[in-house]
């Protein structure tokens, strides 16, 4: 009898996600693929990622960022991810166009932050101030989408995207074919 | 065209009116609605009229009108928010807008317009706070041949010198009435430099009409089938065959078909309409009487540009004129059965309405989103009627034909362009203005015309058009070769064509009706684009990402101006690519903007100036 051929196992691909300027709806909605994740955890395996807790970004084949940019931090972590990830992906409205947290760009940042610290409903209101604290990121003075900051490779619309949506275009990625979302997967009316 | 929305203004369009005021808008409101009737399809014209008295079109004002029409308020501020010639808040009792074309960029009118902001103590887009005056830019006025030049309250003063802006200021500030200004200041030049059949005709009201009647309506169409004339506005669609699927449309006898005459002539760098307008009025409102002769129409309009504001007066008179001749009303030269009206409709500052089913959205009273073809026009027009669309200069070359027949006609020019052409003609040359020359002219025949040397490229047919380098000017003007609508903008070697292109792709998102995604989405993602790269933000990534925006914008878009707002770019990219190239300064990707600027705003506020509170540089 002929020795059977023994395939190795695939390589895992190294997946990193987070959420900058975002609400973590996205991220919600990648847990969206329900008992699919167990057949993708056959795929890949997580990196930096909110489902894993792991705080920096190693060297990666794909990153997943939520959410524009806001603030310095976001600048820092998105910077790592470039670095590290050899296809990052931009994943809903507000990765790709800034979404809804840049609906304060066409308000000054000042009036915004004094409109939330001084004269919204204020605990105490004689020490009421602009929060200076080192610790904390600047905010910029305006949102930006994560492709203005960094290139960016795929970019998967939606607000957030299907669960289903996510599923295509990550299973078609990691199969090697450039992914394209069918139009009832990109279409929310 | 940003809304001026200084806290000043915001506060007076809030505060309430005053008794008085209501009153005079109210009265303002019924005479306008007592001249066109409660008839929504007039809307546009009611509220461009509104305006004119007001200045500004108040939110009660607003819904005064709808209940007058008995439409929704939100159809009237649909309207109102898609025409930027009309306002909602106060914008000033002087309303001066510099045409911002690259030709009137190239004669200065940039650093005109900051020297009158400097004189008058204001910012540019905004309103001064005394609510005297606002001052901003606005799209091609259609005067390349005499820029720069401005709009103040509507109307146009070319020729901008130091000296006109000191005077313009001057008369500003000390708030005197426009009627009282020196009227020499208005004056616009025909500068008609090269005339072959159309502008040396000789016909007078009436020729072409008596010609056409005494072998009726079939001959006319046998002469027009037979002159091969091709529309002038840009598509070239054969006019005798769009006249004939208008006159075999079924059509509602009491109501009739419709000719409209397109004078919109909003392509940057075209201003041939206008001088037809100005000086062969009689012939372009003849031809439109031919077409409605020819496909039984009854109604007419003239979609005349809001640019052209100060040709409607003399536009009405030659409408009179013509009715106290018998060759427009009831029985037309006393034919009986031929009745035949012509009415003049203003645009309000929207590009896209030049396009024809925006137009006819426009001229119901509507915004000017293009419609979905088919059905086309021919069949369902104006209110659904059978319409024919035609450019001003089609119509007036209809009279040539009626008159000296179609064979005449299909002798000049190429073997499928016939007849001449109107070159408008502005840029780097001696004599800019308008040049009429035979189909198959080659563009180095016409530079020679207007002394044009050391050029550099001629952007043809407008933005929309086509940028030719000098490799290409063997070519021939004629459908078959270098199609154009009429526009001919010349530039030397001493211009950026990166700034050219930059300057018509803002154009075109500034003008996107927004209906469509890839236009409204695709036109301004395409100025971010240009403005990274003229920032000197450009990376080699960022001009893969303007190719695949080309091409979406090409292939998805719903209408022309979506279509063709990737134009500029891609003859750029392919013929002067260095212009770009020079601004890629950097080997890998850039950010768009300066991140350690952009927490300047936020250190101000907290004061900090901790490591933390800067981003540096990547190290490469
Ligand atoms: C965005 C856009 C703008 C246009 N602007 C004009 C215009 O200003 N004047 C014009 O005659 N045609 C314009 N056209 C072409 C018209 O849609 C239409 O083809 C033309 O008026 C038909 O007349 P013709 O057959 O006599 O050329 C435009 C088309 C597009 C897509
Ligand atoms: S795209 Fe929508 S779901 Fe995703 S982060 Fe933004 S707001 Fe949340
Ligand atoms: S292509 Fe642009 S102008 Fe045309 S319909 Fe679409 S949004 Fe409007």
């Amino acid at each position: 009898m002929m020795n059977a051929v023994v395939k190795p196992p695939r390589p895992k691909l190294r997946v990193a996600t987070t959420s900058l300027a975002g609400c973590f709806g996205c991220h919600m909605s990648i847990l969206d693929i329900d008992e699919r994740l167990i057949d993708l955890l056959e795929l890949v395996e997580f990196d930096r990622s909110p489902l894993t807790d792991i705080k920096h970004c190693g060297p990666c084949d794909i990153g997943i960022i939520e959410g524009g940019i806001c603030n310095s931090e976001n600048v820092h972590v998105l910077r790592e991810f470039r670095a590290n990830c050899k296809t990052l992906i931009a994943i809903g409205a507000c990765a790709v166009n800034g979404g809804l947290p840049a609906q304060r760009n066409h308000l000054d940042l000042q009036e915004i932050l004094l409109e939330i610290y001084q004269a919204g409903p204020v605990i105490d209101l004689d020490h009421a101030r602009i929060p200076d604290d080192p610790e904390l990121p600047l905010p910029l003075d305006k949102v930006h989408p994560i492709h203005e900051i960094v290139r960016i490779d795929y970019f998967i619309p939606g607000c957030p995207p299907s669960g289903d949506a996510i599923w295509t275009f990550l299973t078609e990625l990691i199969a090697g074919r450039t992914p394209s979302l069918p139009y009832s997967q990109l279409h929310f009316d | 065209m940003p809304d001026s929305q200084t806290p000043n203004s915001q506060q007076s369009a809030l505060r309430e009116p005053t008794a008085e005021q209501r009153r005079h808008w109210r009265l303002v409101v019924e005479g306008v609605i007592a001249k066109h009737g409660a008839r929504p399809e007039q809307l546009l014209q009611i509220l461009i009229e509104i305006q004119e008295e007001l200045s500004w079109l108040p939110l009660k004002v607003v819904t005064d009108v709808a209940e007058r029409l008995s439409i929704s308020r939100a159809r009237v501020e649909g309207v109102v928010g898609f025409y930027s010639f009309l306002h909602t808040r106060p914008n000033g009792r002087f309303r001066v807008l510099f045409s911002n074309n690259i030709i009137d960029r190239m004669l200065g009118s940039q650093t005109m317009m900051d020297e009158m902001c400097r004189k008058l103590w204001l910012q540019p887009g905004k309103m001064s706070e005394d609510g005297l005056v606002s001052i901003g830019p606005t799209s091609c006025t259609g005067m390349g041949d005499q820029g720069p030049a401005l709009l103040v309250n509507g109307m146009t003063i070319t020729k901008l010198t130091h000296q006109r802006v000191n005077l313009i200021s001057e008369l500003i500030r000390k708030d005197t009435p426009l009627a009282q200004w020196p009227q020499d200041l208005f004056a616009v030049d025909d500068n008609i430099q090269r005339k072959d059949i159309l502008l040396n005709s000789a016909l007078k009201p009436g020729d072409a009409l008596r010609a056409a009647l005494a072998n009726g309506p079939d001959a006319l169409m046998e002469e027009m089938k037979k002159s091969k004339l091709r529309g002038r506005g840009g598509a070239g669609f054969t006019t005798a065959q769009k006249w004939d699927f208008c006159r075999q449309a079924p059509v509602d006898e009491a109501l009739g078909r419709v000719v409209v005459c397109n004078a919109d002539e909003g392509e940057p760098g075209t201003f041939k309409d206008r001088v037809l307008l100005t000086r062969y009025a009689d012939l372009v409102f003849e031809g439109m009487t031919l077409a409605a002769y020819a496909i039984g129409a009854k109604k007419g309009f003239l979609y005349l540009r809001g640019e052209y504001r100060y040709l409607l007066a003399p536009l009405q008179e030659v409408l009179s004129a013509r009715r106290a001749q018998g060759l427009l009303g009831a029985s037309i030269l006393s034919q009986t059965g031929f009745d035949f009206d012509i009415e003049i409709h203003m645009g309000a500052g929207a590009y896209v309405c030049g396009e024809e089913t925006a137009l006819l959205e426009s001229l119901e009273g509507k915004r000017g989103t293009p419609r979905i073809r088919p059905p086309f026009p021919v069949t369902h027009g104006y209110l659904g009627r059978p319409t024919s669309v035609n450019n001003v200069e089609t119509l007036a070359s209809a009279c040539l034909i009626a008159t000296q027949g179609g064979d005449a006609f299909a002798k000049i020019g190429t073997a499928q362009s016939s007849g001449t052409k109107l070159l408008s003609i502005s840029g780097d040359c001696a004599q800019p203005g308008i040049y009429e020359f035979p189909f198959g002219a080659t563009i180095a025949e016409v530079l020679e015309a207007c002394g044009a040397t050391d050029v550099q490229a001629v952007q043809m047919g407008g933005a929309s058009g086509v940028t030719l380098a000098p490799s290409e000017f063997s070519r021939k003007m004629a459908f078959e070769d270098v199609p154009t609508a009429g526009a001919f903008m010349i530039f030397d070697s001493g211009r950026d064509m990166f700034e050219v292109a930059s300057n018509f792709v803002h154009f075109f998102a500034h003008e996107s009706c927004g209906f469509c995604t890839p236009c409204r989405v695709g036109t301004s993602l395409l100025t971010g684009y240009l403005d990274k790269l003229s920032n000197g933000y450009g990376s080699k990534p960022d001009l893969a990402e303007i190719d695949t925006l080309n091409r979406v914008l090409k292939s998805t878009s719903h209408c022309g101006l979506g279509q063709a707002a990737a134009n500029p770019i891609l003859d750029g990219l392919k013929k002067f690519r260095p212009a770009y190239e020079k601004r890629m300064l950097h080997q890998d990707f850039e950010p768009a903007f300066n991140l350690d600027a952009a927490l300047e705003r936020a250190r101000q506020i907290t004061g900090r100036d901790d490591a933390g509170a800067h981003i540096l540089e990547e190290q490469a």
